[in-house]
Parts: structure tokens; sequence; C-alpha cells
């Protein structure tokens, strides 16, 4: 598929599940393309990083769930405080580990999952429809039961895939990109490189093989396609492009960088360098 | 002070003070993860590692968990860590852009959390890493902006919110004026040392709420010369200590 070809299945009021952490192996082709097309009032369920900042600052998004936003390099994500700082979308900030327990209990096609976190925090308070649940066993201890974060659709980016969608990463974090794709109805994978499938075990261990086909519906090759965050071991993050990013208003760096297609934004990434 | 050689050595400076307060939370922690955020808390952990922490794990910042000279020695990916928190095998040192009297942290947002007047980076892990394992902070820049009365929002989980949590527990917080704890009946931010050069008058003018003084406060401790030749020519020779905390 082509990313343009992933957009087109993807509809406004979305929830949208993004792989990567941080400004770390972030599906940014896929992100591009999604903000050339008109898809709007979207759920982002992120780790986020400047795929968050990119999506709140162009208006895209209707709601947040989030632990942080960062850029890792330059702690806070500008474009993301701007639009939040103007109230520009619904939040629902829970904590890390949270957010991950909520993936899983999607995953696992549970209603929640019990997790020593949140309670005594504002996090209850900023998210009145929190629940808690009581030990049913002697120990009575009382845990937040976090919600599925059920997604209509996941996009991540590894290293590499086949035609069938048997992701592999080869950094050495695979964040919870897995753990995305099963926790949604449809889930979209670029790579760097689309591979034959005996190519992939020929020099990287069978543990690299992070995403199963059976959660995937379609594979996208985009090559530098988490540009400009990292991609360990092909490429680390373009600093000086993320600070080109961090210090230019959003309406000049999307006039820039955004009006044409991927081959265009590779261009003026060359230009602009 | 002199080393082996006679060489005289300079006197510490606030930073290696520092990095002593910062080592000294991981005294004798035995094998759990040492979580330092921040220059100066890394180079505390490293320095704890090298000398009375020996069986501290450390991480690379990334996946890996590495001896003290990098040789990587473990795998911790960003789930396997949510997971080791939760087992409480951890003593992580947090930052905190606002901490008040009860040891409540916020990092996510100033002002009202519905529309901020300044966005931070959210609650990232504070409220899993206070209710699981051990809690310290480390904040370079003691102001009355950040040693507030009540906080904005309350990531990290104080005394006063955390209801006997099982595995609650703030050891101490370390600033670049001096060590705190909680050591006092409610539960309330007491001051434990002041760093050498550093007056209670200081302390008390960049502290908005009451802290508890006691009658004789110790002064932070001294390193000892070998502490200081591996902060200075092993840990940190290129003094990036000294951006984190001047003199």
């Amino acid at each position: 598929m082509t990313a343009q070809e992933v957009v087109s299945r993807l509809h406004s009021g979305m929830t949208l599940g993004i792989g990567g952490w941080g400004s770390r192996r972030k599906p940014m082709a896929l992100v591009r393309a999604l903000l050339r097309s008109d898809v709007t009032d979207v759920t982002i369920v992120s780790y986020g990083g400047p795929d968050v900042g990119m999506l709140a600052a162009a208006g895209r998004v209707r709601k947040l769930v989030t632990a942080f936003v960062t850029l890792d390099s330059i702690p806070l994500e500008p474009h993301y405080r701007a639009a939040r700082e103007r109230g520009a979308f619904a939040l629902m900030e829970i904590d890390e580990a949270m957010f991950m327990w909520g993936l899983h209990a999607a995953a696992n096609r549970l209603p929640f999952l019990p997790v020593r976190a949140g309670i005594g925090s504002d996090v209850m308070r900023v998210n009145p429809g929190l629940r808690t649940v009581t030990s049913p066993y002697d120990d009575g201890e009382t845990f937040v039961a976090m919600p599925a974060l059920r997604l209509d659709a996941a996009l991540v980016h590894v290293n590499r895939a086949d035609r069938q969608g048997n992701g592999q990463y080869l950094g050495p974090d695979p964040y919870f990109d897995d753990l995305f794709c099963a926790a949604a109805d449809t889930a979209y994978v670029s790579c760097e490189r689309i591979v034959d499938t005996a190519e992939l075990t020929k020099e990287a261990a069978p543990q690299s093989l992070l995403i199963k086909r059976h959660t995937v519906t379609g594979v996208v090759e985009a090559p530098n396609g988490a540009h400009f965050t990292s991609c360990a071991p092909d490429y680390g993050r373009d600093e000086a492009f993320q600070k080109t990013y961090a210090t230019t208003p959003w309406p000049q760096f999307a006039a820039r960088f955004l009006g044409g297609d991927e081959q265009a934004y590779r261009s003026a990434v060359r230009e602009g360098s | 002070m002199t080393e082996g050689t006679g060489t005289p050595l300079l006197p510490p400076t606030r930073a290696e003070y520092c990095v002593i307060a910062c080592a000294e939370a991981w005294r004798d922690a035995g094998e759990i993860l040492a979580s330092p955020m921040g220059v100066i808390p890394s180079l505390g952990a490293r320095l704890a590692r090298l000398t009375f922490a020996p069986d501290l794990l450390l991480t690379d910042g990334e996946a890996m968990l590495v001896r003290p000279d990098g040789t990587v020695e473990g795998w911790l990916p960003y789930r396997q860590h949510l997971a080791l928190v939760t087992g409480g095998r951890r003593h992580v040192m947090m930052g905190a852009s606002q901490i008040d009297r009860f040891g409540n942290q916020n990092i996510s947002c100033i002002g009202d959390w519905e529309r901020p007047k300044r966005q931070l980076l959210g609650v990232r892990g504070a409220p899993v890493n206070t209710l699981n394992n051990p809690t310290s902070y480390w904040i370079p820049r003691h102001s009355r902006r950040v040693f507030v009365e009540k906080v904005d929002m309350v990531c990290g989980v104080g005394h006063d919110h955390a209801g006997g949590a099982r595995y609650h527990r703030i050891p101490r917080v370390v600033s670049d004026l001096g060590v705190f704890d909680f050591a006092t009946p409610d539960r309330t931010m007491r001051l434990a040392s002041l760093h050498p050069g550093v007056t209670l008058e200081q302390v008390g003018e960049a502290t908005a709420f009451a802290l508890t003084v006691p009658d004789a406060v110790p002064p932070t401790r001294e390193p000892t010369a070998e502490e200081l030749r591996l902060i200075r020519e092993v840990l940190d020779p290129q003094s990036t200590r000294a951006g984190e905390v001047g003199t």
C-alpha cells in the first residue's frame, strides 16, 4: 500500500493509536499523509512526540490520550504546548503504566485491568470517569480499573517488514508497537524496507519479529518514514531538523515542508539543512 | 585534603556536594535499578555504584543495562522497565517543576489543568513510581516557584494523598541548597542537611512553605578524596555537572 491509501481508509472521528515513544520511531510518513488528507476530529492515543505536536497544531485532534508529549532532546514539545494552552482539544492524561495496561486490556479483549497507579494523584481528579476496583482476595487493596484503550486503527513504523505484514524492529527497544496493533481493529505498518519473508531472519534473531501479520491490515514501504524521529539502527534523530521544527511557527513549517507529497518533503528537508 | 601523589585537591564545589547528596540516596540499596533523571543524579548513581552501592543496576538512558564502563549486561526496554517499577526493585530520582511540603510533585502543567498557563511534560510515570518504588527528587534550582505551598497538579503522590499505600516512600529531596526528608510527625518536609556555604536564611527565602528546621542542622557530608577523584577524573571529566548547578 501507499501512505495515501492507508489514509484513505481512515475517517474523521476515529480513534487512532500511534506507535513509537516521544521522538523515537514515530510513523511520521503516515502522520504526514494524514496531515495532507481532510481526516479530522480524531482521538489520538500516543506516548506523544512530534506526531501529537503536528496533528494538534493542524487542528485535527478532538481528544488526546497520553502520559506525556516530548521531543526528548527538546523536553517540551512547543506546538503541543501552544495547542494545549489555547484549549484546542480534550485531554485524557494518564500515567505511562496505566496507558500500557489500557493497551493490554484492549489486546486481551478485557474491559479493564487493575493497576497500582493513579490513586492519590490528580490523574483521578482530571479523569472523573476512571473507576476503581477492590481486590476480592484477603488483601482488599483498591486499584484503578484502567479501561481498555481500544483503537479503530493503529499506525506504527518499523525497520523491516514483509508484504504479509510481519514487522521487524532492529533497534534496542520495541516500544509498544505490537500492542498498538493488537489493540486495534485495523493496523498499518510502515517500514524502512519491504523484504522477502526469508530475508527477515537471515541475519537478525527471531525475537526481532515484533509484529505478526494477523494483527496487520496493510504494509507501506516508507524509507526515512520515521524522519525526523530516530529509527535505530537505520538512522538517528535528525536533531538539526527537529530544532527547525521546534523553532518555526506552525503555519510556516507546514507551508514549507508539508505542502507537497513525501518526495517534496524530502527535497524540502534537503534544502533546509 | 591531598591525593596519594601529594597534589592538593581543589575544595568541593556546590555541584559536587549535590552529587554526593544524590549518591547517598542509593547507599546500600542492593540489587535494584537506579533511575536518575538529570546530570547530577546520574553522576550520583554512578558514583554510588562505584563505591558504596556496588550491586546497583544502571541503564544507558535507553534500553540497555550497563556496567559503569559501558559494558552491556542486560536489556530493559520500556515495557520491561514499567514492569520492573511495579515489582519495586528500583529507586528513581525524578525532577519536579513544583513540590510541596507533603512531597506532592508536579511535572504536568502550571495553572488550571483545564486550560494551563504553561503546559509542561505531562504526568509521565510519576503516579506509578510513587505507589510502587522509592521515589526521590532532584531540584537543581531551589526557589519559591518550585517549593510551593500546593502543587497545581499532583503527579508524584505526596504523604497527604498516599493514604497509607503499601509501597509509598519518598526517601529524600535534594536541591542545590540542601537535603530534605519527611521525618516529621505529620510527614511534612524537614531540612536534613545544608550544603556547605548555604545558610538557613537562604533556604527559608527560597521555600514558599513552612519547613521544619531541627535545632541542629548538619552539613551535607564532605566527599572523600577518592570520591572527588572519581567525579572529576572518571565520571565527569568535562564537568557537565557545573552546567546544572553553578558555584
